[in-house]
């Protein structure tokens, strides 16, 4: 007998294979009441899979699941909440058309009167100091509040063990703040939380301790407050982290990229018009744009790139030409190079193979057009000179792109764009998803693509990235950007601020959302 | 024990040549039951249908004859449905590509030259083009999904058809059949090409094949249709333009399925009469699924379904089952080739349920 409490959650060599890969390999995991536990690892290597076993939506091969010292089998989501177990999960399950509180209702097991749900509701909102109104429409909710809805939803259960997975990816540092004091006062009352992340700092800063997996094995447990963001990261990747290196002083050419009095309508309901954005980018800088999801980053990528025309002539320039009337194929033979942020089925083709996905954007930069066909020679050896100078790991240029893995087919892609030698190069995300050894090769080929003179504009929602990577910065918010600001001499909290990080104070938050979401009568 | 379907990493290239084959095979093998089983000598009626034609050499010009519009109208579809644009009215654009024809020929009753056939080819293809114009217009500018509009405007061609050889074009010297006066001597084709058993109509669509699998394999026009077709937004991304697209395969396609029904009447019937549309629009687009979109694999599709077309009424005078016969193993035929799709990007599994985790219930 242990005189201790017993442990929250125990995992005793739980395994799960799927064809062709064995996503958890005999893993062993305590947690400890009122703990804070993180489960790190790059995407890929299992923590998912680990969490949707814990949570009942799969099913485990082998191994065995304790709950509160019992020998548990979780056989579905629904068992798990009855249990106490908890989860919020990266991506949200709302009705945008309904209120807060409805989408709560509808997220329960037990059946309550509108009253006592209420009443729920709010001891919820006080005991945590959560600011959420209950009749307000969630499309007219930031995502922070978004997010805020399935905590609360998860917490109504009162849990005993909360899972919370990658909560902060859409969230401004000024949110991230506040999410933590919740989790802290939630830990302090005694639920265990599972905080799934690769964001190191946030670990150290939230988690009492972390287990990294690496190949869907467990690597190593570990204190973070013991640890460095890199020696986690070292653990996490199975290596030595790279150093990304920049040239310690740069000089900046002529302006390349330029945009001035950019206007863009929105391009459907949902999408965010561009207004009045203006930006320069010179040869040899990396140019950053910051902000949260669904602030128009798509919608800037595709007026640059031409996917969209601007309304007007002169609103964008490359080396002062006028290119923003100008087509995709017309700005890409002025040497203007683009990469979306959706990989799958935007800036590759996943049933096609690389060569093809090589001559989606390279045919004519690359010249493998005569007359109309395009030479099949020229197209593989195109793949082929991709594929090895960005050791992307692929079977060869007739693998089809959907086979690679996230981070291989975004190297592809960065690799296909750079290797066309462009004037600019405008990218969104270019590592969302991808595993830190390909994001590390990535950051390098942008910051030497630079140096050879062409401006790059890079587009993330990664404030860190953003940071290490770019010389100059602004901020993306309802469409308009910010005036540009240094890297080095701007704050994160002044960027936090532009980025909209007001989304504590409801008022503020109405009037800033409705007009985001404003829709025409 | 259960089946599950597992997605493959990579579409299986065997799958893709082996369910088209598998499809004709199963149709026979369903036939022959089916026949067998409502009182008729199924095995002989398959036999009939599927092995005569192309043992006998006699009918082997039948089924040339019958596979030239077929293989023609369906290089049209296959490069349509690469782009995920289906037009299912070829029918119509046959029709109407056959009434501007022979317009042609009735507005120049007494053209001599060289250049009328020429001339009158060129108006087939215009007409069957206009017809397609139609839907390519309403789907750019209205959303109206093709698939409709195309399907309706076979039959209001089929109605201009009865209009024409009923009224304006009927043949004064017809008994008052309803159908048109015969093309002269020189608006008419040959049959089949001095001195050989081929009709002039499988030239062309040997000569098309080659040119369509030039065009999809190797030009940026292909490639083009191709990302249209499996994203969107990729296309976009890549300086495709989607709405270009839709016009450019419906005007192809009805361009082609134009050709087809001038070139029947030119070098087949010399008249249209009411017998005119036979169905070959529709037929094509079970040749175009049964050649996987590929032209070579419609060139040999379409000689498969020209093979039931003279089989069926092989079978009609030996074993005397119905004139639909030929249909029924089209549709069936169709079906097989359309099931068996997923197994192209699926495999199957059998799965035998045998728990390895200890089954201890959670203590409530």
């Amino acid at each position: 007998m242990n005189v201790e409490a017993p442990l929250r959650l125990k995992l005793i060599g739980v395994s799960k294979s799927f064809p062709g890969v064995r996503a958890n390999d005999n893993v062993n995991l305590s947690v400890k009441p009122g703990e804070i536990h993180a489960l790190l690892g790059e995407n890929g290597a299992g923590k998912s899979t680990l969490v949707k076993m814990i949570y009942g939506i799969l099913a485990p091969d082998e191994g065995q699941i304790i709950f509160d010292g019992a020998p548990t089998r979780i056989s579905n989501p629904r068992a798990a909440r009855r249990l106490g177990i908890g989860m919020v999960f990266q991506h949200f399950s709302l009705f945008e058309a309904m209120t807060v509180l409805e989408n709560i209702a509808l997220g329960l097991d037990s059946r309550l009167s509108s009253r006592e749900l209420l009443a729920e509701f709010n001891r919820v909102l006080e005991a945590y100091q959560l600011k959420l109104d209950p009749r307000r429409i969630v499309s007219t909710l930031s995502v922070g509040e978004r997010q805020r809805i399935e905590i609360v939803r998860a917490l109504l259960l009162n849990p005993r063990l909360l899972i919370m997975d990658e909560p902060t990816s859409v969230l401004t540092p000024q949110e991230v703040e506040q999410l933590f004091e919740t989790l802290r006062k939630l830990a302090a009352n005694g639920c265990s939380i599972l905080y799934i992340s690769h964001k190191l700092h946030e670990i150290v800063a939230l988690c009492d301790t972390a287990t990294i997996l690496r190949g869907g094995k467990v690597v190593a447990h570990c204190d973070p407050k013991r640890e460095t963001s890199r020696s986690m990261a070292e653990m996490m990747i199975g290596a030595n982290l790279k150093e990304i290196a920049k040239p310690a002083t740069r000089g900046f050419g002529r302006p390349k990229l330029a945009a001035q009095g950019l206007s863009v309508a929105k391009p459907s309901e949902f999408g965010v018009a561009l207004q009045d954005v203006a930006l320069e980018v010179r040869a040899g800088e990396i140019f950053g744009v910051a902000g949260v999801a669904g602030n128009g980053q798509n919608e800037l990528l595709s007026a640059i790139s031409g996917e969209t025309l601007a309304p007007t002539s002169g609103a964008i320039t490359l080396a002062g030409a006028d290119v923003g009337r100008l087509g995709v194929t017309e700005r890409r033979n002025l040497g203007l190079c683009a990469v979306p942020e959706e990989r799958n089925g935007h800036a590759a083709v996943g049933e096609f193979s690389l060569t093809d996905n090589g001559s989606l954007t390279g045919r004519d930069r690359m010249e493998m057009v005569r007359f109309g066909l395009i030479d099949p020679t020229k197209a593989t050896n195109y793949a082929a000179e991709v594929i090895g100078a960005y050791t992307v790991k692929a079977t060869g240029p007739g693998a089809l792109a959907g086979s690679l893995s996230g981070g291989n087919l975004q190297k592809f892609i960065m690799g296909r764009e750079i290797l066309q030698s462009p004037e600019a190069l405008v990218v969104c995300q270019p590592t969302w998803g991808v595993d830190a050894g390909a994001a590390a090769a990535i950051h390098q080929a942008i910051v030497d693509l630079a140096a050879r003179g062409s401006a790059v504009m890079v587009i993330s929602q990664d404030l860190d990235e953003l940071l290490t990577l770019c010389d100059t910065i602004a901020v993306i918010n309802l469409g308009r950007l910010s005036a540009p600001m240094k890297v080095g001499e701007v704050s994160i909290e002044e960027i936090g601020l532009l980025m909209g990080g007001v989304h504590g104070d409801p008022a503020a938050t109405v009037e800033m959302t409705e007009a985001l979401h404003a829709h025409p009568a | 024990m259960r089946i599950r379907l597992e997605k493959r990493l990579t579409p299986s290239r065997f799958m893709q040549v082996a369910t088209p084959i598998a499809s004709v095979l199963l149709t026979m093998a369903l036939g022959a039951i089916i026949f067998q089983l409502i009182g008729f000598d199924g095995p002989h009626a398959i036999y009939e249908t599927f092995i005569t034609p192309i043992v006998a050499p006699y009918k082997w010009v039948d089924v040339m004859t019958k596979a030239a519009p077929l293989i023609i109208i369906a290089l049209g579809l296959s490069l349509g449905n690469q782009a995920k644009i289906w037009n299912i009215g070829a029918e119509g654009q046959y029709i109407i590509g056959a009434i501007a024809g022979a317009g042609v020929a009735f507005a120049l009753p007494n053209a001599e030259g060289f250049w009328i056939i020429p001339l009158m080819i060129a108006a087939g293809i215009v007409g069957g083009m206009a017809w397609a114009a139609i839907p390519a217009f309403l789907k750019t500018h209205y959303r109206v999904s093709e698939v409709l509009s195309t399907l309706m405007l076979v039959y209001v061609a089929l109605q201009v058809l009865s209009y024409l050889i009923g009224g304006p074009w009927k043949d004064p010297n017809g008994h008052n059949f309803p159908q048109t006066p015969p093309l002269t001597a020189a608006q008419q084709l040959p049959h089949v090409l001095p001195g050989t058993a081929i009709p002039p109509g499988l030239v062309v669509a040997i000569v098309l094949t080659l040119v369509f699998w030039l065009l999809t394999t190797r030009s940026v026009y292909g490639f083009s249709v191709r990302t249209v077709g499996a994203a969107p937004s990729a296309a976009r991304y890549g300086g495709f333009d989607a709405s270009r697209t839709v016009w450019t395969t419906l005007m192809i396609s009805g361009g082609m399925a134009g050709l087809a029904g001038i070139l029947e009447v030119a070098s087949q019937l010399g008249q249209i009469n009411l017998g005119f549309p036979s169905g070959y629009g529709f037929t094509a687009i079970i040749v175009s699924f049964l050649g996987r979109l590929n032209p070579i694999g419609v060139f040999l599709a379409g000689l498969i379904l020209a093979v039931t077309y003279v089989g069926g009424q092989v079978a009609q005078t030996a074993v005397h089952v119905p004139e639909a016969t030929a249909g029924i193993f089209q549709a069936t035929m169709l079906f097989f080739i359309l099931a068996s799709d997923i197994l192209v990007r699926y495999r199957l599994r059998v799965i035998r349920d045998a728990p390895r985790v200890a089954r201890a219930e959670a203590v409530a």
